[in-house]
This record gives structure tokens, C-alpha cells and sequence, in this order.
């Protein structure tokens, strides 16, 4: 049976709003992505029915949100197949990729290495800069090929025994492209160095086997994956996670506080300090509970489908190129493209005339716009709720700007 | 909306290009960031003995709005100092709705960015980039 698009659709209130008499075709959801109801209302239950803080509660109502909080957890877990204990709820995916190189990378010695690549978000760059001048460690750079993926032919040479962490966009979030995660870990392993993957563009499309990957740690966004603002999570393996002191200080991470000296609680509670997220915790839980019981490889292959028609229409408009991988192989449907003579502000502003809602500029990946000396890029991403009304709707608009604005 | 804002008077600036370029000598150069949207200008003047605009020359590497606002701000910066250049800023946040009254002159054509508030720094970056090389 073919993947029913009507019947996703259905279930974001969003998607049947009209705007400015117009239908919402949202292609931005590597930004952010649009939540359906089955998270509205978990929000909402918690909301009216069992709102209060969370651990140290007696009454009723601290004890469900206490539940609720924890099924969560386990909801992320069942989602990248990892132990709930092994899950921390962070303020979003930059702020456990900033526990990590706080947490982990004190544990790094003046010297050591990480190993980024040239594609990667701001996020996955500035913390390693931060922690080098703080700590000393020295950042070396993967370079990124031209149809916009990893070149992972030149991780044997730039791995060196001081490599510590190896940390990449699992999925890039300009080029759509999708690292070969085998590659790196078994090119990691002949150093002992530990694997980190950006996960924000990828996990809005499916469930995460992580231990089939390997890798060690794995970060992601709620609200790029259909669930709240305000949330994200870090996976780390509990051996690592034992190993790491607290980022922050403050509440429900002691073990037992005197002016003397503090102990800290076990993880994940030693990461989570102070009042969690908890509602857009558990928000994300019913998020990943939703994507759980979608049908991936209908979803997959209709997105494939959109990134195709798109890729189609895009090659008949005069001046328009494509960034990223041509083919549809181990890519995800973030599609970046530039319009020769139109700055792609002007393209994504002409396209909200049009209804059609994308990003332009240089996606938080300067150093990849400077890479290929790009003004920036307008990019395309798409969800299982969008459909082929809404790249048609986009080519008209990019053909419009083409015949207007040059 | 954007059809609106896309008025040909904007497009008429920006493909006009007016200062587009480097100067040979300048005085003074200036380059400006928008580290929102990645926007750069670079403006290059070659000032006269009293501090006015002799000679501007601007790089935009930025959108339409940009562009057409740095052809604007070259189309009358010759003859002006700083404080001239300070009237003509005022012009252009008229224009654009940060400030009360309306706009007169070459600015008067972005008057649709008013409604475009995540705009209307595009329109104003070739005026700081110019306050920086005036300084």
C-alpha cells in the first residue's frame, strides 16, 4: 500500500491553516518542523492534568508528572534503541552538543585532538573552539567534496593517535547528504577515539538503531522532530557517561551537598540540573512515539519521490543549481539550491509571496559557504506531511523570481 | 506581499548598480557583517580636504535590498560628510518605518520594506559599513 500523505497531513492542525488567503506549503523543516496532535495533546494532558515539578514530589499530581517525565525517556530510548538511563534531556540539540565538549572534553588533555568536518552547523564548530581555548586541545577539519558530502578518503590521514572525538552532521543540514557512519567508526576505532553525530536532520525521519551505528554519542532537537521547542537530547554510552563530571550545578544532580563538599547524583540526573523541560520532554516522548508507528520506508520513498520532482524541476528553471548530492543515495530531503543573478533572500521572500515557506543564507555552516565562496544557498526541506502541491507551489515561485528579479 | 516589496523602483536601484566597485585609493574603507543572513559590504571613500565624500565605491555581496540601498546611498553620498550622511540614514529609516514621517529622495522607494521588519536590516547595512568608514 502507498504511503498515505492525506492521512499525515491530517493529523498537524497546522498544515489546513490559510494564511494571507493562501495554503501553508512548509518547506522548513530543517529549521523547525511542524508538531501533530498526538504531541499537542500529551503537552496538554501534562498541562491540565498533571502539572508539577518533578523527583522530589509527594502529592499526586508531582508523582504524574514524574511518570510522565520518565515515560518520556523511555520513549527516546525505544526510539535509538538505547537504555533510558543513557538518556538527558537537554535545552536542544546545540546545548548537548555544548554539554559534551564542557563535559567530556574536560577530561581532554592539552594536545589532544578533535576531528570536525568543513560541512558542519556553528553548533557542532564554536563549543570545540571554546573547549580549545579553555583547554588547549587543537581541532582538525575534514574537508567537504563538491557534490556537498564528507570526504571521508581523507579521514586516514587527518586521524592521528591524540584524535579523542571524531564529531559529525549525521545528516548535513545545507546538502541533505548522510555520512557513511560505518566509515567513521571503524576509522576511529584504529585510534580508540570516541564518535559523536549531530542527529538533527536525521532523526525527524525515523527511528535511530545506535548501537547497529556504533557511535558513542548522539545528539538531536525536539523541535526539528515534530516534538516542542526548548527540548533536545544527548545519548551517551553509560560507561562514558560515568566517566563525565556535571556541566551544570544546581538541583536534582547532587548526591549530597555540604559547604564542604558535593557528590553527584548518577546519570542522566547529574546532566539535568535544575527543573527540567518537562513538558516538552514529554512532548518529544509522544513525538517519538509518533514517528515510531509511521511507516518509514513509505515515508522515506515519498520524500525520495518530493526530492526528485524537486531536483526535476529545479534542472528546467535557467540558472539554477543544485548544492549537494545529485542522486538520491544516502541523502535525506534537505535539497540547497542557488538561482544565478538572485541572492537567496531574495528567492525565499519572492517564495513566501507564494505560500512557500523555506530558509535561505548560509544555514549556521559559514565556513562551508566560505568553502565554496556561496553568498548562501536557498534550501528546500521537506517532512512526510509535505506533498508535490508544495514543490510545485515552490517552482512557480523560484520561476517567478527568475523572470523578475534579474 | 513580496510581489509588493519587489517594486520596480527597488529592482531599478539595484540593477543600476550606481558606486558598484573599488576605488583605486581610498581613504578610508569599511567592511560590515550581517551575521544574521550573512550580508557583507565593503565601502571604499576617497574624502576631500573638509571630510565630504569625494569619491564611493561599494562591494555588496548581499541581497537585492542591499544592493539597491547601497546604489541609493552612493547616488547622493558625493559632497556629503558625516552629518549629511546621518540625514540621509534618517531618510531611510523613514522610508522603512522605524522612524515617523515620510521619505524623500531615492529612499522613498523602499518605503515597501516597512512591512518586512526581518528586512529592514538589509536596507540599513550599507549606511553602517559608510558610518564605519566616515569615523
Amino acid at each position: 500500500m502507498s504511503f498515505d500523505v492525506r492521512a499525515v497531513r491530517s493529523q498537524f492542525p497546522i498544515l489546513s491553516e490559510i494564511i494571507d488567503g493562501r495554503p501553508v506549503h512548509y518547506l522548513d523543516n530543517g529549521a523547525s518542523a511542524q508538531t501533530p496532535d498526538a504531541v499537542l495533546d500529551a503537552v496538554r494532558t501534562y498541562e491540565t492534568t498533571g502539572r508539577a515539578n518533578v523527583l522530589r514530589g509527594v502529592h499526586r499530581l508531582a508523582e504524574r508528572a514524574t511518570d510522565a517525565y520518565e515515560n518520556a525517556r523511555t520513549e527516546v530510548a525505544t526510539f535509538l534503541g538505547v537504555a533510558p538511563m543513557e538518556i538527558i534531556f537537554t535545552g536542544g540539540c546545540t546545548a548537548a552538543i555544548n554539554l559534551v565538549a564542557y563535559s567530556y572534553g574536560s577530561l581532554l588533555k592539552p594536545g589532544d585532538r578533535i576531528l570536525l568536518s568543513e560541512l558542519e552547523h556553528h553548533s557542532n564548530i564554536v563549543p570545540w573552539q571554546m573547549l580549545r581555548a579553555r583547554a588547549g586541545i587543537e581541532i582538525d577539519m575534514v574537508p567537504v567534496t563538491v557534490d556537498g558530502r564528507i570526504d571521508l578518503e581523507k579521514l586516514p590521514e587527518l586521524i592521528t593517535p591524540r584524535t579523542k572525538l571524531i564529531s559529525l552532521a549525521h545528516v548535513s543540514n545545507v546538502t541533505g547528504a548522510m555520512v557513511d557512519v560505518g566509515t567513521v567508526v571503524a576509522a576511529a576505532k584504529t585510534v580508540g577515539a570516541k564518535v559523536m553525530l549531530d542527529g538533527a536532520q536525521k532523526a525527524p525521519h525515523g527511528p535511530i538503531d545506535l548501537p547497529a551505528l556504533g557511535v558513542d554519542f548522539y545528539a538531536f532537537a525536539g523541535h526539528k522532530a515534530y516534538g516542542p521547542n526548548g527540548i533536545g537530547v544527548l545519548w551517551a554510552k553509560a560507561e562514558l557517561l560515568e566517566a563525565m563530571p556535571p556541566f551544570m550545578g544546581g538541583g536534582s544532580m547532587i548526591g549530597r551537598v555540604t559547604f564542604a563538599e558535593t557528590t553527584w547524583a548518577p546519570p542522566p540526573r547529574r546532566f539535568e540540573a535544575g527543573t527540567p523541560p518537562i513538558g516538552p520532554a514529554i512532548g518529544l516522548g509522544a513525538a517519538c512515539k509518533w514517528m515510531r508507528a509511521l511507516d518509514w520506508t513509505g515515508a522515506h520513498a515519498h520524500e525520495m519521490m518530493m526530492v526528485q520532482h524537486l531536483m526535476d524541476g529545479l534542472q528546467k528553471i535557467d540558472g539554477a543549481r543544485i548544492f549537494g548530492p545529485a542522486g538520491l543515495q544516502n541523502r535525506y530531503p534537505v535539497v540547497s539550491f542557488m538561482l544565478d543573478g538572485v541572492h537567496p533572500h531574495d528567492v525565499a521572500q519572492t517564495l513566501d509571496s507564494f505560500g512557500v515557506a523555506v530558509r535561505a543564507g548560509h544555514h549556521c555552516a559559514q565556513p562551508l559557504m566560505d568553502r565554496f565562496d556561496l553568498d548562501g544557498t536557498t534550501r528546500v526541506s521537506m517532512a512526510p506531511y509535505n506533498d508535490r502541491s508544495d514543490i510545485d507551489a515552490l517552482l512557480t515561485g523560484v520561476r517567478h523570481a527568475a523572470k523578475t528579479l534579474r | 506581499m513580496s510581489d509588493q516589496l519587489y517594486q520596480e523602483q527597488i529592482v531599478a536601484l539595484a540593477k543600476a548598480r550606481t558606486g558598484a566597485g573599488k576605488l583605486a585609493n581610498p581613504t578610508k574603507s569599511a567592511r560590515r557583517d550581517n551575521p544574521l543572513c550573512g550580508d557583507r559590504v565593503t565601502i571604499d571613500v576617497r574624502l576631500d580636504g573638509q571630510g565630504k565624500i569625494a569619491e564611493i565605491a561599494h562591494q555588496v555581496r548581499g541581497c537585492l535590498l542591499c544592493q539597491a540601498s547601497a546604489s541609493a546611498l552612493s547616488s547622493i553620498a558625493i559632497g556629503r560628510d558625516a552629518v549629511g550622511i546621518a540625514a540621509a540614514r534618517h531618510e531611510a529609516e523613514r522610508a522603512v518605518g522605524r522612524e515617523e514621517g515620510g521619505a524623500a529622495g531615492p529612499f522613498a522607494a523602499f518605503a515597501p520594506v516597512a512591512a518586512h521588519k526581518s528586512r529592514q536590516e538589509c536596507v540599513l547595512l550599507p549606511f553602517e559599513a559608510l558610518k564605519d568608514a566616515l569615523s
